[in-house]
């Protein structure tokens, strides 16, 4: 791949994204982009390149977009951040808010392994959490992953990357070769495909916000304003769970909390400032 | 170091398996069918047993039933791995007492995951 191509993808991501490519960007390209040229009908990711580059296709901008964007994932991955959440998190929110219910923002949340892990996390553990009710919001820029998320549905490879098998069974439904995440699981969340860098003022009221291995793909301003504008999606007394190796540069919005691993709060002197 | 017990009658998935399992630091050993495992248990109780479920003279679920019985044979990890994927078949091995369960074609990472949901590591 000529590196003109290779900074041609960057500052397309980069443009409708924010989304800064790192490390090895010819395999990483060529590997993200390879079926979107198979579907197109091209031969290769530079034919793709090329046609990009000589007419503006809007449809195949948004696809490489989002195919450089889908991001490797597993079902509760970070098992410590799940157990906090389940332990900790959760059960002091849900008793503070009662009635009321929770109210649950996935951020970035891709083919949905994270989403379905927290539904099954949160049906688990109903008499911890003094059977509160959850609404869940579940959001990605890529409409074909979020597509995937919606359907439920996972390969066997899938459903054995951190998925134990006593979940699998009472949760989803072998159909053929794949794995399908129960009809009761499925409609519980509100999906919607939604870009980060948007503007998010109508997002408010939000008692925990996943946002995990997302930021870190941005560059340093977008994030910055990214993070700022989640920290006002967040109740005061709310959390921000983050990739638990995500401890990178953070303005000033959040605070580590509860013994870290990932885990914010949003800082009570930005609180101030912004109310 | 923890020892792990492959039971498979394939030489092949044997080989694959103890090796994936030397990298996460298990001393292995070998067993091709259900009577064997039984026998090598009764000598010296693993920490875990990954088995395989079709396998002739004694399949896997029987050596499950016996292992439970036998005097600390409550002890072992079991974890199957097998290419039988039919959910109702996967409650019977719950049942019997296994503690997780691997579907064939397995990778290192699966067997990793997995041991570490079942305490392992």
């Amino acid at each position: 791949m000529k590196p003109e191509d290779l900074e041609f993808v960057a500052a397309l991501a980069r443009n409708r994204t924010g989304m800064v490519l790192r490390g090895d960007k010819a395999f990483f390209i060529e590997n993200r982009l390879g079926s979107l040229a198979r579907r197109e009908g091209l031969p290769s990711v530079p034919a793709l390149i090329q046609r990009l580059k000589s007419e503006p296709d809007e449809a195949l901008a948004r696809g490489v977009a989002e195919a450089l964007t889908i991001g490797e994932t597993a079902f509760f991955r970070d098992r410590t951040t799940f157990e906090r959440l389940a332990e900790d998190i959760l059960p002091d929110l849900a008793a503070a808010r009662g009635d009321k219910g929770l109210r649950i923002w996935c951020a970035g949340c891709s083919t949905g392994q994270e989403v379905y892990s927290l539904l099954m996390l949160i049906e688990e553990n109903q008499a911890r959490l003094g059977g509160v009710k959850a609404e869940i919001l579940a959001t990605d820029l890529s409409e074909r992953a979020l597509e995937k998320a919606q359907s439920g549905v996972y390969t066997q490879f899938e459903v054995q990357r951190g998925l134990p098998i006593r979940l699998l069974i009472r949760y989803f439904d072998k159909i053929d070769d794949t794995w399908r995440a129960s009809a009761g699981l499925r409609q519980l969340p509100r999906w919607a495909p939604l870009n980060l860098t948007d503007d998010l003022r109508a997002l408010r009221g939000f008692d925990v916000i996943l946002c995990r291995n997302v930021l870190s793909h941005f560059d340093i301003t977008v994030r910055s304003r990214v993070m700022e504008q989640m920290a006002m999606a967040l109740a005061p007394d709310g959390c921000l769970v983050l990739g638990a190796d995500e401890a990178a540069s953070f303005p000033d919005a959040f605070e580590p909390a509860r013994g870290g691993a990932g885990l914010y709060s949003r800082n009570p002197a930005f609180a101030r400032a912004a109310a | 170091m923890k020892m792990c017990l492959v039971v498979d009658d394939s030489r092949v998935v044997r080989k694959v398996a103890r090796r994936i399992l030397e990298t996460l630091d298990f001393e292995t050993a070998e067993a091709a069918d259900g009577l064997e495992a039984l026998a090598f248990c009764r000598a010296a109780m693993p920490e875990a047993v990954l088995l395989d479920w079709s396998m002739p003279v004694m399949d896997g679920l029987e050596f499950l039933r016996r292992l439970r019985k036998e005097p600390g044979g409550e002890g072992p990890v079991v974890v199957f791995c097998t290419s039988e994927n039919d959910p109702i078949r996967i409650a019977e091995a719950l049942e019997h007492g296994a503690d997780e369960y691997i579907m064939k074609p397995f990778d290192g990472d699966i067997i990793e995951a997995k041991f570490a949901q079942a305490g392992l590591i």
